[in-house]
């Protein structure tokens, strides 16, 4: 890997983190309402994970989604306006924080209904298989959404039909408040895979550096033809599951117990010793983080709201297209 | 101009539709290899192949699922679910995520899809093979809904479905499959989504109705004639969105109006029909509007007796029309 990849990997992961931060901020400010789920903590999984794309890829995911969206290569104006539900946000404001989309960059969202995106999933790889073309798709999910009817239907499913989809499971130990024991039959996810012969894997979710390298290979294995693959990825989210969450059901104790292990703070060790890049340089990338989110708060801020005839916009496609 | 049943012009226009465009396809039970359980895909396995009749699990979320991620992959779906009654597991997919991609992406993910179903009773099929569930569908702005109640309407309306670029939920009355018979043209033609149609003038009172009941209902005209009444009858053909102006103007016409569907009567469809007349159409009114459908009970019984006293069928469409027009 180039430096410069290094260096844009890093710097999109603080821009997650940075971002995520500042709309906690302005969510108890009231100036984004509903609900928001935040990716501190597992920015490590979806920066490693969509930097083993390539540009045929398609990357889907549930609600938990700004970090994917802007590693998927959307603006944090466009991400941060949305979540403000402005004009300017990258689906007019009408999605919101859950359900972002970009379809330019290969993003298929942001689905808030727990599962229900595995079978379109399927769908668009059944859409590569059709045409003939090598795109990957990569579903990401949670471990609550493998308890799930949707979940079971698609991974059989994509194998019968040997469709083209790595099926990412993030396991942040909690479906909102429930620890994957109380949820799950099988506590390893992965397990779950068994029973449809589908190769799986798991990696550790705070090493990016393991995520892509993991990711790269399965990928490219299914490229190249093995039908579908399920990765379960190990991580933990240092905040509640959504703003709204008292956080009643874990300790202070395991919450430390993970932000030792912080991704960020791992991969910026692994790249000062492997002498890839020098403290400053990464404090230089945390101030550029910084920039570009206070760049995309001020845009959102100062962005207009929808107009009102947006509401009867586009219901049914629109005349034209 | 030869004739065909209701089923042969449903698979005539899948057939033309699969020639015309390398990006429709069908997926759905048993539609490959055995041509489908009421036999409106039968030969079309044989013709264009496993990759474009597709044999899915039996597992009807996923037909749809499926079905969403490639109309947004840009492919043109045509989904079968094999009886109406089997279509709930796939409801979330149809309403929280076909019917709402195109507003939820602000227009820029498009769901060009059909999800084809045969739905209905009065064919012996019990509880679960013989539901109505069009009001659940006309309720859900992002989809449209149609019904058509002759073969001709059946090919062109579904070629019509298939072009669309929003989903579309096609409702097949499946005791007409083979029961109704009329015209059907070889070549190209398409019937347009939303208009609906003046099937028979009359100047007394209004049959607004769709699918099987729309082929009853103009037997019951016949029967009212007979009686010196003449009843204009309307076919709905696209219950959503539903052509609110052949309505109205048939009711300004005739100035009494019954509405007739199968389905169970409260919360159906009969009613948007009323509340549209109601508002619209209030001063036109020489008699209260009617409504004539299934009763209120949870599914269609088994028994042959209890089937026909929960069916409406052309005896009962005459009597209440009679009434109506004697108002």
């Amino acid at each position: 890997m180039e430096k410069s990849e290094h260096l844009d990997l890093y710097q999109q992961m603080v821009v997650i983190r940075i971002l995520e931060g500042r709309s906690a901020e302005l969510y108890q400010q009231g100036k984004i309402g509903g609900f928001l789920h935040l990716y501190i903590g597992q920015e490590a999984v979806s920066t490693g994970l969509i930097s083993a794309r390539k540009p045929q890829d398609r990357v889907i995911t549930a609600y938990r989604d700004h970090g994917v969206a802007i590693n998927c290569g959307i603006s944090a104006k466009e991400v941060m306006a949305e979540l403000l539900g402005k004009a300017t946000g990258v689906s007019g404001g009408k999605g919101g924080s859950m359900h972002l989309a970009d379809v330019n960059n290969n993003f298929w969202g942001g689905h808030a209904i727990v599962g229900s995106h595995l079978p379109i999933a399927a769908g668009l790889a059944l859409g590569d298989v059709y045409q003939k073309q090598d795109g990957v798709t990569i579903c990401m999910f949670g471990d609550g959404a493998t308890n799930i009817g949707y979940f079971h239907e698609a991974l059989n499913l994509s194998k019968v039909w040997k469709l083209p989809v790595l099926w990412v499971c993030e396991n942040n130990q909690y479906g909102m408040g429930t620890t994957v024991e109380r949820a799950s039959a099988v506590s390893e996810i992965r397990q779950k895979a068994d029973g449809y012969a589908m190769k799986n894997d798991n990696v550790d979710g705070m090493d990016i550096m393991k995520v892509r390298e993991k990711a790269l290979e399965m990928i490219e294995e299914i490229r190249s033809g093995s039908g579908p693959q399920f990765l379960e990825i190990n991580t933990y989210r240092f905040r509640g599951h959504s703003m709204g969450d008292p956080e009643r059901y874990r300790q202070q104790e395991e919450i430390r117990k993970w932000q030792e292990n912080d991704p960020i703070g791992i991969y910026r060790r692994y790249l000062v010793e492997e002498k890839i890049a020098s403290e400053e340089e990464l404090n230089g990338e945390d101030k550029k983080a910084n920039e570009i989110v206070e760049d995309a708060v001020h845009f959102a801020e100062s962005s207009p709201e929808p107009a009102a005839e947006e509401l009867f916009k586009n219901i049914y496609v629109e005349e034209g297209r | 101009m030869p004739e065909k049943t209701m089923v042969e012009a449903i698979r005539d226009a899948m057939d033309e539709e699969l020639e015309r465009d390398e990006n429709v396809f069908i997926v759905g039970e048993d539609v490959g290899q055995r041509g489908g359980v009421f036999r409106a895909t039968v030969g079309l396995f044989d013709k264009y192949g496993a990759d474009r009749v597709i044999d899915s699990p039996l597992a009807e979320l996923s037909i749809v699922g499926v079905g969403i991620g490639a109309a947004l992959y840009g492919m043109k779906p045509i989904c079968e679910i094999q009886f109406a009654d089997f279509i709930y597991p796939a409801f979330n997919q149809i309403i929280s995520e076909a019917a709402k991609m195109t507003y939820r992406s602000n227009g820029t993910w498009t769901v060009p899809m059909v999800i084809r179903a045969p739905y209905g009773g009065g064919i012996g099929g019990g509880l679960y093979h013989s539901q109505s569930v069009e009001a659940f569908f006309a309720h859900i702005p992002g989809l449209k809904v149609v019904i058509p109640s002759s073969p001709y309407d059946a090919k062109g309306l579904l070629k019509s479905a298939v072009r669309d670029p929003n989903p579309v939920i096609y409702l097949e009355p499946k005791k007409g499959y083979r029961l109704i018979k009329g015209e059907v043209p070889d070549e190209d033609y398409v019937v347009p989504i939303g208009p609906a149609r003046v099937s028979r003038s009359g100047e007394d009172l209004t049959i607004f109705a769709y699918g099987m009941m729309h082929y009853y209902a103009l037997q019951a005209a016949e029967q009212l004639e007979q009686e010196g009444y003449s009843a204009e009858v309307v076919d709905l053909r696209t219950i959503y969105p539903v052509d609110q102006k052949t309505i109205l103007d048939s009711v300004k016409k005739t100035g009494k109006a019954l509405i007739v569907h199968e389905d169970n009567l409260t919360g159906g469809y009969g009613g948007e029909i009323a509340a549209i007349i109601a508002e619209h159409g209030f001063h036109d009114l020489d008699a209260p509007v009617r409504r004539l459908a299934g009763p209120d009970v949870p599914a269609v019984p088994f028994s042959h007796p209890m089937q026909e006293w929960f069916m409406v069928n052309p005896e009962k469409i005459f009597k209440s029309a009679l009434e109506l027009a004697r108002y």
